[in-house]
């Protein structure tokens, strides 16, 4: 389903050489599969996620979802892409704080240049336990709340791949197996494979597959040795 | 969820930033208002002052413009007068059969009411029963109508006819008496009485601020008549002479009409049977060898009075307002602008859920027009309530009638104007936001 092949991705340091980040010769998820990524902090993973997701280009490689090739999309066909096939979770929730509950779900549909299903989204956050806080604004939501609303956003286009970027590291121990038990029953009902990116081993251990970034990314094992 | 609501909710975030900006554009606008609609007001109570007739004739020692300030629109001192005779070779001599109806103005006679001092213009009844003023919306004439009583009576010499806002002014009523003053001081002579039969409806032109007499009371009274040349009995009907002998039901007071040959007018209104008549009659004064008086088209001249006085100050008066709407545009850019860091976090959120770089540009041009368009309406209609607010004052001050929903041409061309605008003002916050790194933006690391 997600396929990286000798991905190569640079920085460019204040006096103009390159900092490599990415060198990743080979990874893939398949359909449905729930994957953990780890690594220090700084070896690349959240360049990897902006990457797949394509709001960030590679130098070169390539980088399949559902067999199509993002590197070789122009700009505006990769973001319709994105919206379709890609939900993103985020470390800090990321909600509008413009925005009610629902409203934040809908803005998931607003770019996919199809109509917004406002029903589906009604849905998923009643699924998620917040029917009753639809037109609530974010600051008006819980911590856990918020993590929910960013689940059904991701969700509702019902994408091929979720990408959480440590979706746990601002919530308390009490509430972070709630975030990842939804995100793992969610992914499963969906049937979206979910790429997740966290440091805590309680969360990793609970996923049959955990990937260290510093074993498939080689610029990582460069850029360790050079700190 | 569209574009539209997307940026009304950006602008619900920052209610009092956009609130006030929006409420800049609102002032600016609804002062491009007000210069448009009081000056389409203004030109049309200065056209419709100088319509209804063909020409004025006057005495050839004032200028023309002189002629026209002084008989159209109630301004200055008056001119020399011309004969009585020259007025009536428009009635029955050489020019009679170019005219359709002449009408007699003299002036020289003031009435002074509540601090205000007010135009007294003798003339006959035809004034209000034969010319017309300005036209209607369907190009029909306007006609003199009376909102109170009739109109004088030429048998009944000392009746007059009060505009409507010298009626306010002077807070006369129809039945109530007042007494002209010779010349245009207050301290002049106090002539005798008028009474007072009608009183006008609104017009819109200077006749509202004006006292309207019967001329040939206007005769009889002291230092109008021309000498009588030692002629006793002429001298019988002036107002100097004995009243107290006439009978009480007399409305004449016993006096008798003034000999011709003592009579003297300013100048005198003439409707011509059509235009050709009008060329000829203008030849004939203008260029004939009798030089008594001159022949004034009024409406070429005040159209030259509008496009040379009013004109320039209306081009420098939507030059200033154009600055403020300009000004209100750029604090629309400005608080956009210093919103794009804070809210740079929002538009890579959206650029991660898939919206493309041309779509989150898309959102800071629509906020920048929503808040110009919002402001804007907000401006039109602030600028007509202020006209509305505006309307009883200057209708009673300047007889110039204002209403809310006065609107103008002009104000058609305000929306797309304020979209291309705000279009323009939107453009340098919305590169902000197509150049919007997400990757920074949204906060992560490698």
């Amino acid at each position: 389903m997600l396929l990286l092949e000798n991905v190569r991705k640079s920085y460019r340091e204040p006096n103009g050489e390159p900092l490599p980040i990415l060198d990743i010769e080979r990874f893939h998820l398949d359909a449905g599969e729930q994957v953990v990524l780890r690594g220090r902090s700084g070896c690349g993973k959240t360049t990897l996620l902006n990457c797949i997701s394509g709001l960030t280009t590679v130098d070169e490689g390539r980088i399949s979802i559902k067999g199509r090739d993002l590197v070789g999309l122009h700009e505006v066909a990769r973001d319709r892409f994105r919206a379709r096939h890609i939900g993103f979770v985020f470390q800090t929730f990321n909600l509008l704080p413009a925005f009610s509950a629902l409203e934040n779900v809908l803005l998931g549909m607003t770019f996919t240049g199809q109509k917004s299903d406002s029903g589906r989204a009604k849905r998923l956050l009643e699924e998620v336990g917040l029917g009753h806080r639809l037109t609530h604004k974010p600051s008006a939501l819980s911590v856990g709340e918020q993590q929910r609303v960013a689940v059904a956003r991701a969700l509702v286009n019902r994408p091929s791949l979720l990408l959480a970027d440590e979706p746990t590291a601002n919530i308390d121990p009490a509430h972070q197996q709630q975030v990842i038990d939804l995100l793992r029953t969610a992914c499963e009902e969906e049937k979206v494979a979910m790429l997740l990116v966290t440091h805590a081993p309680e969360v990793s251990d609970q996923f049959d597959r955990v990937e260290f970034l510093e074993k498939i990314n080689r610029a990582a094992l460069v850029s360790s040795r050079e700190s | 969820m569209t574009f539209w609501k997307i940026a009304w909710r950006n602008m619900q975030q920052r209610a009092l930033a956009s609130s006030l900006t929006g409420l800049s554009m609102a002032l600016g606008v609804a002062l491009m208002i007000l210069v448009i609609v009081i000056h389409e007001v203004t030109v049309q109570q200065f056209s419709s002052d100088a319509q209804g007739y063909h020409l004025i004739v006057g005495g050839s020692k004032g200028g023309d413009v002189q002629l026209v300030m002084n008989t159209v629109f109630h301004i200055g001192n008056p001119l020399y007068p011309i004969p009585y005779s020259y007025y009536k070779e428009f009635t029955e001599g050489r020019y009679a059969p170019y005219t359709k109806v002449a009408i007699p103005y003299c002036i020289g006679d003031s009435f002074h009411a509540n601090g205000w001092r007010m135009r007294v213009v003798a003339t006959t009844p035809d004034l209000f029963d034969k010319i017309s003023y300005g036209a209607n919306a369907d190009g029909t004439d306007k006609h003199y109508e009376f909102r109170e009583g009739r109109n004088i009576n030429t048998e009944h010499f000392f009746e007059a006819v009060l505009g409507s806002v010298a009626a306010k002014k002077s807070s006369l009523k129809v039945g109530d008496t007042f007494q002209p003053t010779h010349g245009m001081s207050a301290e002049g002579t106090k002539h005798i009485e008028f009474e007072i039969v009608g009183i006008l409806k609104p017009t819109g032109t200077a006749n509202d601020r004006a006292l309207f007499v019967n001329v040939e009371g206007f005769y009889l009274l002291e230092g109008h008549a021309l000498s009588a040349e030692a002629d006793d009995a002429l001298v019988a009907g002036l107002e100097s002479a004995h009243e107290e002998h006439h009978d009480p039901d007399d409305p004449n007071r016993g006096r008798t009409r003034l000999p011709e040959a003592q009579r003297e007018v300013t100048s005198i209104l003439v409707l011509c049977n059509n235009d050709l008549s009008m060329m000829a009659l203008d030849q004939a004064i203008n260029k004939g060898k009798d030089r008594t008086a001159i022949a004034v088209m009024p409406g070429y001249l005040v159209q030259d009075m509008l496009d040379k006085v009013i004109g320039p100050v209306r081009v420098v008066l939507m030059v200033l307002t154009v600055l403020i709407v300009v000004v209100a545009g750029i604090s629309i850019l400005v608080s956009i602008y210093n919103s794009m860091s804070e809210r740079s976090h929002d538009i890579a959120v959206m650029r991660a859920l898939g919206a493309s770089r041309a779509a989150v540009m898309g959102i800071v041009m629509v906020e920048s027009i929503l808040l110009s368009l919002l402001g804007g309406l907000v401006g039109v209609l602030l600028g007509h309530a202020c006209l509305a607010l505006a309307s009883p004052y200057v209708e009673a001050h300047a007889g110039i009638v204002l209403r809310f929903w006065q609107f103008n041409w002009y104000e058609s061309l305000l929306i797309p104007g304020l979209v291309i605008f705000a279009s323009l003002v939107g453009f340098l916050p919305a590169l902000t936001a197509y150049r919007t790194d997400v990757g920074r933006s949204l906060g992560g690391g490698r």
